[in-house]
């Protein structure tokens, strides 16, 4: 089922009558219960699509849907009801625990005064279990980790109750145990909820385990939508990064660079050892070709060069250099 | 956690209340507490001290008590309008704007009508448009300028600008509206008399009102502005009735005082410190009790010499050491 539908959009800026069109006629749905990553290249309008599908930016043309309601003319309770957003912004407010931050995601829900109900209480603190902070739920936000910080902010999301979910690059500033963490949290948490979130990230080979459909966005061609794999067997990961810097391995979901190759070796030999060897080759400059005049056979211990036996890739290297 | 609260309202509560007797008792003419409690009952003992309590003293110290909690309360508005810990209505120069309206009217009183002016209609009104005007083109500025310390400066420099004006007003009035305006510039509580307090009240209470009306978006601002909006809170709206609330609340305060410093961004401080919180609901009341009791305190230590000093003076001598252990403490 779709929660949000955009037709026919047209995002970019327009600043002093000059309009900038960064994408245009895209037609996208997004589904409850799924986590959709929003990737491609800087400069493609990631963060421009996310912005303007929450409504924090007018599309240049165009219409999003919500429930088959239009979402710019509702009125910004209406939307606060819809749509919960993780931003980039580093939120800093003194004196404010985890709970008072996340109970702040309570607004669109409670009267003017404000009051925290026993059951609005129970909402709060079951987002602060989901995200796993109960142990600092009554600790100031400045004495959090980053990665904790961004938990609390998603917290924040969970108690304001929406369908939809939006987070812009809520991974960026962490180290990798806090990206998979986040990741896997996020994917969890659509399943386990069936709400709609849409993230936008920089964290191809995350977001290609984690994400239930991609929503690849490139320079010239638009925005390509499907679930992960088929987008590698179509090639339209490599059309959205293309360089001639690197290129996308479709083997193991990774950016491979592309080395200046200029000599040539041949390798045989021990599998487990190989894929190392073969990368430390690629940096070196040598191309793998059958028959070549130079024969590397990896063992279970070493490398053997004709009768020579090689400990470590160092000396490998350093051997190769010399015989060529 | 929470019962703290209560507990510390009743606290600050009971020394407001102390101090509010203590500023009607001690002056150059000390009147004992069964005096004045005497007098509040309509027995009245002494006819001067009965005088001096009644017309004097206690105008003085409710001036005192609504100009604390106008200035703490547009202060701590201000500071989550800018997201910005130095903001206050004398640092970003808004009090100046009061001044150049008072001015316009103080020097260039002979075109208006005698009864407008004297009712301090024409007061209360002139600073709370110059108050406000400079305040929306801080707000104008501060969509340009995110750093917290470049803001402070332009701030200083709309106050400059302001300054400069009334100076030019000085030099083409006459000799006894600049001495009077000069005497106003020094900030004084006891200036309100009975009649211009019919003026003030109902111009702080809607001030104070709307920022309590305010709260729940005020909190939701501490986010930042695109988390407000993700919130459903209209920033602009928001935006414009804030400028408004402080417009009111430090314009009209500055209109019948003088500029005093300080205040503004000291409070909200004392104010966080004590009760440890950031939510308005309970910062606005804690910053009109604080505010209250400073300025209480002010009056008290200005009128203890034979001499009245200026309350603009013993508020900077209380503020601006709070506002270095501000920056101090950022690093």
């Amino acid at each position: 089922m779709s929660i949000l539908t955009t037709q026919n959009l047209s995002i970019g800026y327009s600043k002093k009558g000059k309009t900038s069109i960064i994408q245009s006629d895209l037609n996208l749905r997004l589904r409850a219960g799924e986590l959709v990553c929003l990737i491609g290249p800087n400069g493609s309008g990631k963060s421009t699509l996310l912005r303007t599908l929450a409504s924090l930016q007018k599309p240049l043309s165009g219409k999003t849907l919500i429930d088959e309601k239009e979402i710019s003319k509702l009125k910004h309770r209406e939307k606060a009801l819809l749509i919960s957003l993780v931003l980039t912004e580093r939120v800093e407010i003194d004196n404010t625990t985890v709970y008072n931050l996340v109970a702040l995601g309570r607004h669109p829900h409670s009267n003017w005064w404000g009051n925290v109900t026993d059951e609005e209480d129970d909402i709060i603190n079951e987002a602060i279990k989901m995200v796993h902070l109960e142990h600092k739920a009554h600790q100031n936000i400045n004495e959090l980790s980053d990665g904790e910080r961004q938990r609390a902010m998603i917290a924040k999301a969970l108690a304001q109750d929406t369908p939809i979910i939006m987070l812009d690059e809520p991974t960026a500033h962490l180290d990798l145990p806090n990206r998979v963490e986040i990741m896997l949290l996020l994917h969890r948490l659509a399943h386990k909820t069936q709400k709609a979130i849409l993230l936008s990230t920089h964290e191809l080979d995350l977001a290609l385990q984690a994400a239930d459909r991609i929503w690849l966005i490139s320079n010239n061609h638009g925005v390509e939508c499907g679930v992960p794999e088929d987008l590698v067997f179509n090639g339209f990961f490599n059309r959205a990064f293309e360089s001639k810097a690197y290129f996308f391995n479709a083997a193991n979901g990774n950016f491979s660079m592309n080395y200046p190759m200029t000599k040539s070796v041949w390798v045989s030999g021990d599998k487990t050892r190989m894929y190392w060897t073969l990368r430390a080759l690629a940096r070196a400059g040598f191309m793998v070709v059958e028959d070549a005049k130079v024969h590397i056979l990896v063992t279970e211990i070493g490398w053997e060069i004709g009768d020579k036996l090689i400990p470590s890739v160092e000396e490998l290297l350093l051997e190769l250099e010399q015989s060529l | 956690m929470k019962n703290r609260f209560p507990i510390l309202f009743f606290f600050l509560f009971l020394v407001t209340i102390g101090l509010f007797f203590a500023d009607l008792a001690w002056g150059s003419i000390h009147i004992s507490i069964s005096e004045i409690l005497l007098v509040f009952f309509g027995k009245g003992a002494d006819g001067i001290n009965s005088e001096i309590l009644l017309n004097f003293r206690l105008p003085k110290a409710i001036t005192a008590i609504l100009a604390g909690a106008s200035l703490s309360v547009a202060g701590l508005m201000m500071q989550t309008l800018f997201r910005n810990s130095l903001a206050d209505p004398y640092i970003l120069g808004v009090s100046s704007g009061a001044s150049l309206g008072v001015a316009v009217v103080m020097m260039a009183a002979s075109v208006l009508p005698v009864s407008f002016v004297s009712s301090g209609w024409a007061l209360i009104l002139a600073a709370i448009l110059g108050a406000s005007v400079v305040l929306l083109l801080v707000v104008g500025v501060s969509f340009k300028v995110q750093n917290a310390v470049s803001l402070l400066i332009v701030g200083l420099m709309f106050g400059t600008i302001a300054g400069s004006l009334v100076s030019v007003i000085q030099n083409f009035s006459n000799p006894d509206a600049v001495k009077l305006f000069i005497i106003w510039t020094f900030g004084s509580l006891s200036s309100v008399t009975w009649s211009y307090m019919h003026v003030l009240l109902p111009v702080v209470l809607v001030g104070i009102g709307m920022a309590f009306f305010l709260q729940k978006r005020l909190d939701g601002l501490l986010l930042g502005e695109n988390y407000a909006r993700g919130l459903g809170v209209s920033v602009v709206r928001t935006r414009i009735l804030i400028v408004i609330a402080t417009g009111l609340l430090a314009g009209g305060i500055t209109a019948f005082t003088g500029p005093i410093a300080f205040v503004g961004v000291a409070i909200p401080h004392i104010a966080r410190g004590l009760f440890r919180t950031s939510s308005h609901k309970i910062l606005l009341p804690a910053s009109v009790l604080c505010g209250a009791a400073l300025l209480l305190v002010c009056d008290i230590i200005s009128q203890m010499p034979t001499y009245t000093l200026p309350i603009n003076t013993i508020s900077a001598l209380f503020g601006a050491p709070i506002i270095i252990w501000i920056i101090l403490k950022r690093k």
